[in-house]
């Protein structure tokens, strides 16, 4: 099952990578990544998603926690919560195509960020699956040409809050 | 406020708090600090003549003191050199503070002359790092260091100090700080009462129990807890590998340790259980043999300092995190106050079972073998001769180490000094003479092997040099005894690069050094050869001793068997 690791750490040189090399140093794997200075500049936020057995999920965040600099963490995947990805995808858009593209993205609730004669760049956010499935439909009417996302991100549902 | 610069910092930092001796090797990049040593009067530092010796020497000190031992090395090979000693310690939870000299700030990350990623290098084998930007922060990352070192579950910790930041002439304000802030560091100081009592109530309902303690009841200092836990209800105990000593080893309710090279029946009391009480240890692979056939019947009550070792590799029933001296004396307060006796009728059973399986003897041998010397009547001489007098022992890695494991009866937790979790050869000597230079009355053995005292041999040198009498017993059998041992049964005896030819005469290797050396090449002359060497207490001895090299540590685990899955000699099994 993929689970969703959310983690507040010293913003500091070298966290990051201490994370990391958890990872691959006990062979775990992480399937994506995404970091960032929060509304306190001495920390931050982490957010990674990740496969595994219970025991392994149990392992990861027990090893996350007795890293010095993770200050706190939860496990997202665990109670309701909101995840979103971005995806910024560019396709091939010509003659006809560019209508149906263009319709396509409106249905996915995307957005066209970037305009030339034979391409568009479309920027979408949305869960994990929404993404995939955009993707899919949209390399079925029309020539992928880059797809750059983000991993996912996410918080946690109503009152309950992951701070210092 | 006084004005120091960053060196003079380190060495008055180390100087208040209360750091006696540094084990180290000067470099460039160290210069600056080693300079701020030499005005220093309250400070030793020994010189060693590898920088893996100043790893294990400082590590040798920590494990018979419980305080963190302190390493200087200088940037890029003497880094690298300490990186054997810090993994080493890691794997055993040995608390050691390593300041390694790093490049000038401004040439990091140019491939510089004697540059290494420290900080990157030691990463994995470490519980943390720090690398110093400015000369102002070294007092507060150094008391980190120190605390982060020395709570919670202990391990390794490392300081990266570029050359620039100890420039002796740029002077900072200089106070100890006796308060360290981390808020995202804060070890358990107690475990969770419930679970504790939940436990008790476990046990005491037991039929056929095992106390299974290890390193974390030494590194606890809850030896004594654990004794009057296990004498107030009667338990077995089996002290692993990293444990031994935890429980006094002569004690009758000593069962020997558990695991691959565990007694017959430690192994067979863990077997067929139906409750273990494991403390402080963590189900090591050599303890634990296939998992999926550990125990089969066992409930299990995990107590360690460290969540992530509990359900690592056997899922715990009770798991209980805490410091282990805290939890045993709530353990007993509940045993008290429960006054509830242990399933009395139900243990006498158990311990007849007990007795029968060991009756078989705990580690027997060929005792009667007069024409040459078996290596465990080495260790039971070694015991006999030094059972009254305030003795640690140390030892490499091999077959000489299971064979004083199996043979010298630890009654007091820290005499016992092992690389258990690396396997590091080459750790015994340099160990050794940590703990001789800060216990100088006590006697100071090292159990070796003629393959691993070659491996930090040198450091004969930097026992002249401070005068560490420590006492060298070399089981010298002239092959690599474990590798031998597992060539002969699991290889049909394809003996690849497990002899030694060339050996060094010992003795006159010692001698050229002013040491004295000893030869010993029959079991009749051991006695008195080994009280002759002890009885010099001022120089360092190195017995030579010739030993059977065809000798197999014995019982030995099958290979993914379960716990009583063992060959008790090279024909019979269970």
């Amino acid at each position: 099952m993929r689970h969703i690791i959310s983690l507040l750490m010293e913003n500091e040189p070298g966290a990051l990578s201490r994370v990391v090399g958890l990872f691959s140093q006990r062979n775990y794997n992480i399937e994506s990544l995404t970091v960032a200075a929060t509304e306190d500049p001495t920390v931050s936020r982490l957010t990674l998603t990740t496969q595994g057995k219970p025991e392994v999920i149990e392992q990861i965040t027990k090893n996350l926690n007795k890293l010095i600099e993770v200050v706190k963490l939860v496990n997202l995947s665990e109670s309701e919560h909101i995840e979103r990805e971005l995806l910024l995808i560019k396709v091939k858009a010509t003659g006809a195509q560019r209508s149906e593209v263009k319709r396509t993205v409106d249905i996915f609730r995307g957005q066209i960020v970037d305009v030339t004669p034979n391409l568009y760049i479309v920027q979408l956010s949305g869960s994990t699956s929404k993404v995939d499935n955009f993707i899919a439909t949209i390399g079925s009417m029309s020539t992928i040409v880059e797809v750059v996302r983000t991993g996912v991100t996410g918080i946690s549902r109503a009152d309950k809050v992951l701070s210092i | 406020m006084e004005l120091l610069s960053g060196a003079e910092m380190v060495v008055r930092f180390l100087r208040d708090e209360g750091v006696k001796y540094v084990y180290g090797y000067p470099g460039g990049a160290l210069l600056h600090l080693y300079d701020a040593l030499f005005k220093e009067k309250e400070l030793t530092h020994i010189l060693v003549r590898h920088e893996q010796a100043a790893t294990h020497m400082a590590d040798g000190y920590a494990r018979a003191t419980g305080k963190a031992g302190v390493v200087f090395v200088t940037s890029g090979p003497g880094a690298t050199n300490a990186i054997t000693g810090i993994a080493t310690a890691f794997m055993d939870s040995i608390p050691m503070v390593v300041i390694s000299g790093q490049v000038t700030s401004s040439l990091i990350g140019s491939d510089a002359f004697q540059e290494v990623d420290m900080v990157g290098i030691s990463r994995p084998i470490v519980k943390h790092s720090f690398m110093v930007r400015h000369a102002s922060e070294i007092p507060e990352i150094m008391r980190k260091a120190f605390y982060i070192a020395e709570s919670g579950r202990p391990g390794p910790v490392v300081i990266d100090i570029p050359k620039d930041t100890c420039n002796p002439a740029e002077k900072f304000e200089y106070t100890f700080p006796e308060k360290v802030k981390l808020r995202s560091y804060n070890p358990v100081q107690r475990g969770h009462s419930g679970q504790i009592r939940k436990a008790v109530e476990l046990l005491l309902s037991a039929k056929r129990p095992i106390i299974c303690s290890g390193g974390g009841v030494i590194l606890g200092h809850a030896a004594a807890q654990l004794t009057e836990l296990a004498r107030r209800l009667k338990l077995p105990v089996s002290n692993t590998l990293m444990g031994l000593g935890g429980y006094p080893g002569s004690d009758k309710q000593f069962i020997g340790m558990p695991g691959m090279h565990g007694s017959y029946t430690a192994n067979m009391v863990m077997h067929h259980s139906d409750v273990i009480l494991a403390v402080g240890m963590r189900f090591d692979d050599r303890v634990t043999n296939d998992i999926s056939k550990f125990c089969p019947n066992a409930k299990i009550i995990h107590i360690d300092i460290d969540p992530a070792s509990i359900s690592k590799t056997i899922r715990a029933d009770i798991p209980i995190v805490g410091p282990v001296d805290n939890v045993l004396t709530e353990m007993i307060a509940v045993v008290n106050e429960l006054s509830k006796e242990a399933n009395e009728k139900a243990l006498i059973d158990w311990w007849k079972q007990i007795d029968e399986w060991r009756s078989k003897g705990l580690f027997p041998y060929d005792k009667e073998n007069e024409t040459i010397i078996k290596p465990e009547f080495v260790i039971d001489t070694l015991y006999e001769v030094t059972k009254d007098r305030d003795t640690y022992v140390t030892s490499d890695v091999g077959q000489h180490q299971m064979f004083a494991a199996q043979h010298y009866l630890f009654d007091k937790p820290n005499r016992w000094i092992n690389s258990g979790g690396l396997g590091t050869m080459g750790f015994g000597f340099p160990a050794a003479m940590g703990i001789k230079l800060n216990f100088p009355d006590a006697d100071v053995a090292c159990v070796t092997g003629e393959g691993s005292i070659q491996m930090n041999i040198q450091e004969l040198s930097t026992c002249l040099q401070y005068d560490l009498p420590v006492k060298v017993i070399c089981l010298n059998n002239g092959v690599l005894g474990m590798v031998r041992q597992w060539q002969d049964m699991q290889y049909n005896s394809r003996y690849s690069h497990s002899y030694m030819t060339s050996l060094p005469d010992f003795k006159k290797l010692v001698e050229s050094y002013g040491h004295v050396g000893i030869g010993v090449e029959k079991a009749t002359d051991l006695k008195d050869a080994m009280q002759e060497a002890f009885a010099m207490k001022d120089r360092l001895v190195f017995m030579d001793i010739k030993t059977d090299a065809s000798e197999h540590v014995y019982p030995m685990q099958i290979r993914d068997g379960s716990m009583r899955d063992m060959w008790l000699s090279k024909t019979e099994r269970t």
